[in-house]
Formats: structure tokens, sequence, C-alpha cells
């Protein structure tokens, strides 16, 4: 529902002509739509702005990016993609890449198994202590992760997991990321259990309840928690940090964080290229599946 | 829905398991590590509270805290402010509210990776993108990153440009008052302003308050921005409390030390949520409240 000030607009365009209170009331309406838009686009190019000035200067020549404000490069260029593409490792960014995809594939799959098994259990059934359980699920939500991250490392180190993907991922496998648990048990606590019900009557045990009515009807919302991980881990930093060392293993993150600390701000045009492929995936995924974002954020909310 | 105990619990054991091993049992280790010295290659020593009595001693202690709660404190009511203000003008019949939407949720989605951090340092570089641009004025270069003042400002303004998901909450919640109120409003003569502070801010007080608490959390954790964009630095005037966590702990090889740092970030964020939470009965409203407890 919009702003309607007058909740009848059939009756009002009949008596627009011969009321002038009304017509200029409309007049103000129309002044005030020209100065919302004005404000949007205002602050929509300011914040924009630097994202399309990023893409541009990917494709100017070093000494041309900061000489001019212009998003139109005078002197096209490729030589930002080639040499930032072949790093200075003797990787090129493609293996940073498939690296990176090597720990968020599983991350967001068994993010999404986990959590909607969880979410199942604590909306549809009796749990001893579940007031209990759901509180430490809130609380997981707002625990700061820095009081977890020593003993986190020296178990994994005891596991012999460090330098590897696991220790990014292997924790998801537990609907440890109470957030999405979270989203999933309102989500599922705002669907109808008449079908449920039915199924049950006609003999379906609650896996399959579970697998053939919960899971097709959380649809929606699966692909929200899907996405939002899928964000979420391609934008870590301090995971990858912590656990992984050898740069054959680099994911996208900490490839770009080399490359800005050994070039030390001289080859821009390079870090600005390798920057803008690196935000590519998100911004393609975020446009294809806006609208699950959207209505992820303001059913759960989200943070972000 | 389902009487059988057994099968509820067998559905939630996953978290369970990863509640005890990942998240309870690192939490009440942590705790334990912090009274020892522990380097990873010599045993761990016991030390009692030598590491908080250290603590209160140190001055990179003092400055990182002042510097996270400053960030805090300097994001989030700019943050929660913009994004209000911006729901509030795309809370209207508007043609292309959809793209509008789109445009500014993009940052929020991109803003936490490291290519914005790298981005954000091309930007406020010394011959960066601002300065070229503030050049046309005549204005010379100003060391954004290189002041202690205009560094935090930096690193401030970009979590202030990721306030897109904090929008769309507001703009749901906006959406969700019912006209019926601002009609009787209308008709009793009031002006937009009084609407919007007496009808409102009022009926989304619980938005605002859940936006709050999620954006504190995670501003008190900020690490990527300072640590990619800053160091922490000039003069550890961006050294949040995270960088200096982790520095202490992976760069140093203190876990003891690391592990006491963390546990008074837990305590002072438990603090802050808890005051948050009791501050919330007098200015939250719940509907089915008349006007709080």
């Amino acid at each position: 529902m919009m702003n309607k000030v007058f909740p009848n607009k059939a009756a009002l365009s009949a008596d627009l002509k011969n009321n002038p209170m009304l017509r200029a009331e409309i007049r103000k309406q129309r002044v005030g739509a020209t100065i919302r838009y004005i404000i949007l686009l205002f602050f929509g190019l300011v914040m924009l702005y630097p994202l399309f000035w990023m893409f541009s200067a990917a494709f100017k020549p070093n000494h041309e990016i900061f000489s001019s404000l212009s998003l139109w490069p005078k002197e096209f260029s490729l030589d930002g993609f080639i040499n930032g593409w072949n790093t200075g490792t003797e990787y090129t960014f493609g293996r940073f890449f498939l690296n990176t995809l090597y720990y968020v594939v599983p991350k967001v799959i068994l993010t999404v198994i986990s959590s909607v098994i969880v979410a199942y259990g604590f909306a549809r059934f009796e749990i001893p202590f579940k007031k209990f359980w759901f509180v430490t699920l809130v609380a997981t939500i707002l625990l700061p992760t820095s009081v977890l991250l020593i003993p986190q490392y020296l178990m994994f180190r005891e596991m012999g997991m460090l330098d590897s993907y696991l220790p990014l991922y292997l924790p998801m496998a537990f609907a440890t990321q109470g957030f999405f648990v979270f989203m999933l048990i309102q989500f599922l606590r705002g669907l109808p259990t008449d079908m449920e019900e039915a199924a049950q009557i006609d003999g379906c045990n609650s896996y399959q309840l579970l697998w053939y009515i919960v899971v097709p009807m959380l649809k929606p919302a699966i692909i929200s928690v899907a996405l939002f991980q899928f964000m979420w881990s391609v934008n870590d930093f301090l995971g990858p940090l912590i656990y992984i060392s050898s740069v054959e293993k680099y994911p996208i993150a900490l490839a770009l964080k080399l490359s800005i600390d050994v070039t030390e701000g001289t080859q821009w045009n390079e870090i600005l290229a390798m920057a803008s492929i690196a935000i590519v995936p998100s911004i393609v995924v975020f446009l294809i599946a806006q609208n699950y974002f959207v209505e992820g954020i303001s059913s759960g909310g989200v943070k972000g | 829905m389902y009487e059988n105990h057994r099968l509820g619990l067998l559905y939630i054991s996953p978290y369970i398991i990863g509640l005890l091993l990942f998240t309870a049992f690192p939490f009440l280790s942590s705790l334990i590590i912090s009274f020892t010295n522990y380097d990873l290659i010599n045993p761990p020593e016991y030390v009692g509270l030598d590491n908080y009595r250290y603590m209160m001693d140190d001055d990179t202690f003092y400055q990182s805290m002042g510097v996270t709660f400053a960030y805090v404190f300097l994001t989030i009511p700019l943050k929660l402010a913009f994004a209000l203000f911006i729901a509030f003008v795309l809370n209207f019949k508007l043609r292309g509210i959809k793209f509008f939407r789109t445009a500014y949720y993009i940052p929020s989605i991109l803003g936490s990776s490291v290519a914005i951090a790298v981005l954000w340092r091309a930007i406020f570089s010394l011959d960066g993108l601002l300065n070229n641009f503030l050049g046309i004025f005549g204005v010379e270069a100003i060391s954004w990153l290189g002041e202690p003042v205009f560094a935090m400002f930096s690193v401030t303004l970009l979590r202030v440009w990721q306030f897109g998901s904090a929008m769309v909450i507001f703009l749901a919640a906006l959406q969700s008052v019912p006209q019926s109120q601002y009609e009787a409003a209308l008709i009793d003569g009031a002006s937009k302003w009084q609407m919007f502070t007496k009808i409102t801010v009022p009926l989304i007080t619980p938005v605002i308050f859940f936006n709050f608490i999620m954006q504190t959390t995670q501003a008190f954790q900020e690490f990527t921005a300072p640590y990619v964009i800053t160091g922490g630095g000039p003069a550890k005037s961006t050294y949040l409390f995270s960088l200096y966590i982790y520095e202490t702990a992976f760069k140093y090889f203190d876990l003891g030390y690391g592990s006491a740092l963390a546990w008074v970030l837990f305590l002072a964020v438990a603090v802050f949520t808890a005051i948050s939470f009791k501050s919330s009965k007098y200015w939250v409203f719940y509907s089915g409240d008349k006007g709080g407890k």
C-alpha cells in the first residue's frame, strides 16, 4: 500500500475540474513527487557513482585513472584486465575465483540443508526445553564471533584442518548460523499446516512431510537463505585470512588484498579491474534474484 | 504440532551438536585461554588474571575500545537516519520505485567485500577520486587516510554507504502503517511533519529497534574495512577492536591476551545490548500496548 491521501481516485478526478482546492492539492502532490525524484536521483547518483567509476577505471590506462572524473575512458585499454588477471603470483585470477567456489558452494548447500531440518524441528514439534534452545538460537545471532575465533582456530588446528577450506564450511553442517534458522522458523510459522495434517492422515511420516510438502512451500525462503549465504560467504574476509595460508588456495578476497599490498597503490587499473570482476557475480545474482532478497530481508529481517 | 518429543529432538540435533561444539565450547574455552599465556609453540601456562591486569595499563586497549565505540556511535545514527529518510521518500506512489530500491540496495550487498574496501582506498587516497573532484573547486588535496579524523570519516562513510538493507526493512514497515491513521490525522489538521513524528515513527519503533540491534552487533565486529583501507592507522585512529584481537592472536600469537580482549569485547557488547533492550521498554511500542508499559 502506497502513501495515498485520497482513498477514492475516481471521485477525485470527477471533482477536479470545478474544485480549485483539490486542484491546488493535486499540484502540491506533483511538486512533492518531483522533489522526491530529485532527492532519489541525487543520492542514487552519489551512491552508485563510485561503482560506475570503478568499472570505467578498469578500462583506463593507469595514468588516466585519477586525472579525470569522466566515466568514459579517453584511451580505452584492457591492460588492467590482462595484467590483473595474470596477477603477480604464478596463478591467474581464475584460479582464485575457483578457490572461492570450493568453499562457497558447500557452505551454501550445507547451510540450506541443516537450517531447513532444524527450523522444521523448531516450528513443528514439541521439544523438551524448546524455549531454552530457542533462546540460545537468538543469543548466538547477537554473539560477537570474535569471542569464538581463537578456540575455533585451535580446534581446527588440532584436527589438522588448517590451510584447507573445511573450517570455513564444516560448521555450517550444524545450522550454526542461527540467523538463517530463525528466518526459516518465522516463515514456517506463517504457513498453514492443513496440507501437512492431511498428508499425515494419508500415512506420510515426518520425513516425507518435510520433503514433499514443507520444502516446496518453503522454497522462496530457502532461496533467500541460499542467496544471502552466497553473498556473505563471497564477501567473507576474516575467515579465509585466518585459515588459508598458501597462495594456491587463496580465494578472491585474499588475492585482492595481496595485490593491493604488492603493488602498494601504483597499479590501480589492475587492482580496480580485478575488484570489478570480483563483484560482478554478486551483482548479477542480485539483479536476477532481487525479489528474494527484498522479501527475505523484510520478512525475517536481515543484516547486511 | 507433533507430539513426538524424540523425533523433534532428532530434527534439531544438528543444531544442538553445533551449538555445543562450535559455540558453547569455544565460548567457554576462550575464557579459560584468557587466564593463560599461550603462543601456539609452548604449552599454555596459567597466569591467573595477569592478562586482565595488563589490559588495565594497555594504552592500545583504551585507544581501540574508544575508537570502536566512536565508530558505532557515528555509524549507527547516521546509517539509520539515512535509511529511514530514503525509505520515507520512497514510500510514495512513484514510478520506478523498484528501480530506486534496487539501486540503493546494491551497496549493502557488496559493501563488506574486499573489492569495495579496495575501491574506497582508490577514492580516498591522496591522489584519489575525491581529491580530484575537490580539486575542481580549487580545494587542495586532503590526506583522507593520513589524518586521524579524516581516516575515521572515510571508514565510517563506507558503513553508512551500506544503508540499503536497513532501508528495505524500514520501507516494508512504512508500507504496513495503516492508511486510516493518516486520514484521521489529516482530518484533524495535522501537518506532514506531525504525521511523521506522531504516527509513523511510533508505529515503526519495533523495526527501528530491530535495525538498531542488528546494526550495532555488526558494527562492533567490523574488520574488513579498517584492515584493508587504513590498516588501523594512522596513529591507531581506526584501530577497531576486532583488528586488535586479530593482530594480537594471529600476528603476534599471543592467544591468551587475544582471548582476554575478545572476552572484554563480548562483555562490552553484552552490556550495551542489555541496556538497549532495557531502554526499549520506554520507547518501543508493540501493537497492542497503549503507549508503553
